[in-house]
């Protein structure tokens, strides 16, 4: 908490109710700059509703989110599209756009819809970065699953935020698709310095490719701390309520639940 | 001089109607997210006509203007209430809401004709109830050039209707008001749809086939398809009203039968096709 100063993505105290009930209530915390962090925890936690408070896209009843110290309402939409992104699950549309055209729209933030060269050349870079380049002019509804979540993926990259959130990225993945997502999110970080937070579900995911885990429980946060802490068999098993037998290997750590 | 006072302004309606109807559809199916949704499906035309008739009843002396702001708020009003039950309906089956759509549509018909039937003016309903461009003479239907301004704002705004239709996530993370845009969209189609139907009647099926087959061409990136929609709609309403003028001539046919016909079969194809 001491050095909440240096973090840009802080948030005090924020619940949300639907209804009588609670879903998250009084959440502290912050989001490590030039990291990945995972929100996990079981269904009904809180996680999306903790992203989505954090994006903008939901309102909370309660607590306030400071983003560069300022609070997250007082921006303008616009220009926060430029500072801060967010992913929702794609539901399946049958939209026919190109991926470049999805892409593209990722530069609405800056140009409005008339794309200039320096636009169209993000564009470009986004596409690559994700290794779309032979996929660019293909619809995204003839794609497959993970074609098209990496498409969307290239599209937040293009936007180029320096936050990029994303609500559980891997699903319906297969594994390829899975470790080709997270193997981006880790460049986004490792080579252009920007700052990841996912929900995700599978914690093998979150134990090898995230630097911080946020673990929620009944809408409150139970830890928060590096994922080589957080992955332990004890706060594991109090998280999920199954048995956890934890391997080691090139210094990451995975989790095996089955069959314990 | 039948050139200047009907011919003219004939084919310039006939252009500007079918162009706009297309135009309008197509913002309808990205803002609602589903391919089968139109004027025709969601009830768009008959508000229009309800709107015409209220106006009559209550100001018998209305002018077009009048008329046409009727059925603008009608039509504006019908819309909202549509994409709000689009919005609401958790299992979005593709056919299931332009056919929740053409019942709000015949239930809204049956209350216009309950209330022309009690205040006899059953027989003027009729003139609307089928597009017919004969009437189109110099001096009643220059309601008509509304449509140009609306289709500009759609233009600047195709980018904007595409976005929303990615969803209202989607379009809040680009910084843009979903609501917005989903206002903007729906006053412009109720616009080109008041319009139309106060000058020349209903017109079926157009801005529900074209931007389908446009889409199927050339894809939904609102900004490209937007010229071609538009030219496809107008030259649809150009080679219907000829062939309406030549199959039973000297007399003629309605557009707006020729039109139902051709795109009610085609919608029937449309639907065989693209709902898989």
């Amino acid at each position: 908490m001491e050095n909440q100063k240096e973090n840009k993505l802080v948030f005090q105290g924020i619940v949300k109710e639907y209804g009588k009930k609670k879903v998250v209530d009084g959440l502290d915390g912050a989001i490590k700059d030039n990291a990945i962090t995972s929100l996990i925890g079981p269904n009904g936690a809180g996680k999306s509703t903790l992203l989505s408070i954090l994006s903008r896209l939901l309102k909370q009843d309660g607590g306030d989110v400071f983003f560069m110290e300022q609070k997250l309402q007082d921006y303008k939409s616009s220009e926060l599209a430029k500072k801060l992104s967010i992913l929702k699950q794609s539901n399946q549309m049958d939209v026919k756009l190109t991926v470049r055209d999805l892409v593209a729209f990722g530069r609405f933030p800056y140009s409005k819809g008339r794309l200039t060269a320096t636009d169209w050349q993000k564009v470009e870079e986004a596409i690559a970065f994700s290794d779309l380049q032979d996929f660019a002019d293909a619809y995204i509804d003839e794609l497959s699953g993970g074609q098209r979540q990496r498409a969307f993926i290239a599209m937040i990259i293009a936007q180029d935020t320096d936050y990029i959130l994303l609500d559980e990225p891997l699903n319906n993945l297969d594994m390829k698709h899975s470790v080709h997502v997270m193997k981006t999110l880790r460049r986004l970080v490792d080579e252009l310095g920007k700052t990841v937070v996912i929900v995700i579900h599978e914690i093998n995911f979150a134990a090898q490719y995230s630097d911080y885990i946020i673990a929620l429980k009944d809408g409150k946060i139970c830890y928060n701390d590096t994922t080589h802490r957080v992955i332990n068999p004890h706060i594991l098993h109090e998280i999920f309520g199954i048995a956890f037998d934890i391997i080691e290997k090139n210094d990451r750590k995975i989790c095996n639940y089955f069959n314990l | 001089m039948v050139f200047v006072i009907s011919r003219i302004p004939r084919t310039l309606a006939l252009i500007l109607v079918g162009a706009g109807l297309s135009i309008s559809g197509f913002i309808m199916q990205q803002l609602s997210q589903n391919r089968f949704v139109s004027p025709t499906t969601s009830g768009g035309l008959e508000a229009a006509k309800m709107g015409i008739l209220f106006a009559f009843i209550l100001f018998p002396e209305a002018s077009l203007t009048v008329r046409m702001l009727s059925a603008l708020v009608f039509t504006f009003f019908c819309a909202l209430l549509f994409i709000f039950f689009v919005e609401q309906v958790k299992h979005k089956n593709t056919v299931f809401i332009p056919l929740v759509g053409l019942m709000f549509g015949s239930i809204l018909a049956s209350v216009s004709t309950f209330f022309a039937f009690k205040h006899n003016i059953v027989q003027n309903t009729q003139e609307w109830l089928l597009g017919d461009f004969s009437a189109v003479l110099q001096g009643q239907y220059e309601a008509i050039y509304i449509i140009l301004p609306v289709v500009v704002i759609s233009y600047i705004y195709a980018e904007r209707f595409t976005i929303a239709g990615m969803g209202e996530s989607f379009a809040k993370n680009l910084g843009l008001s979903y609501h917005t845009i989903v206002y903007i969209g729906l006053l412009s189609v109720s616009l080109v749809v008041s319009a139309s139907v106060v000058t020349v009647g209903a017109i079926p099926f157009v801005g529900l086939i074209i931007p389908n087959v446009v889409s199927m061409l050339i894809g939904d990136n609102l900004r490209r398809a937007l010229p071609l929609t538009a030219f496809m709609g107008a030259v649809l309403l150009l080679v219907c009203d000829i062939l309406g003028r030549l199959l039973v001539f000297p007399y003629e046919i309605p557009i707006g039968m020729t039109v139902g016909i051709i795109g009610g079969v085609t919608f029937f194809i449309l639907i065989l096709k693209r709902s898989k």
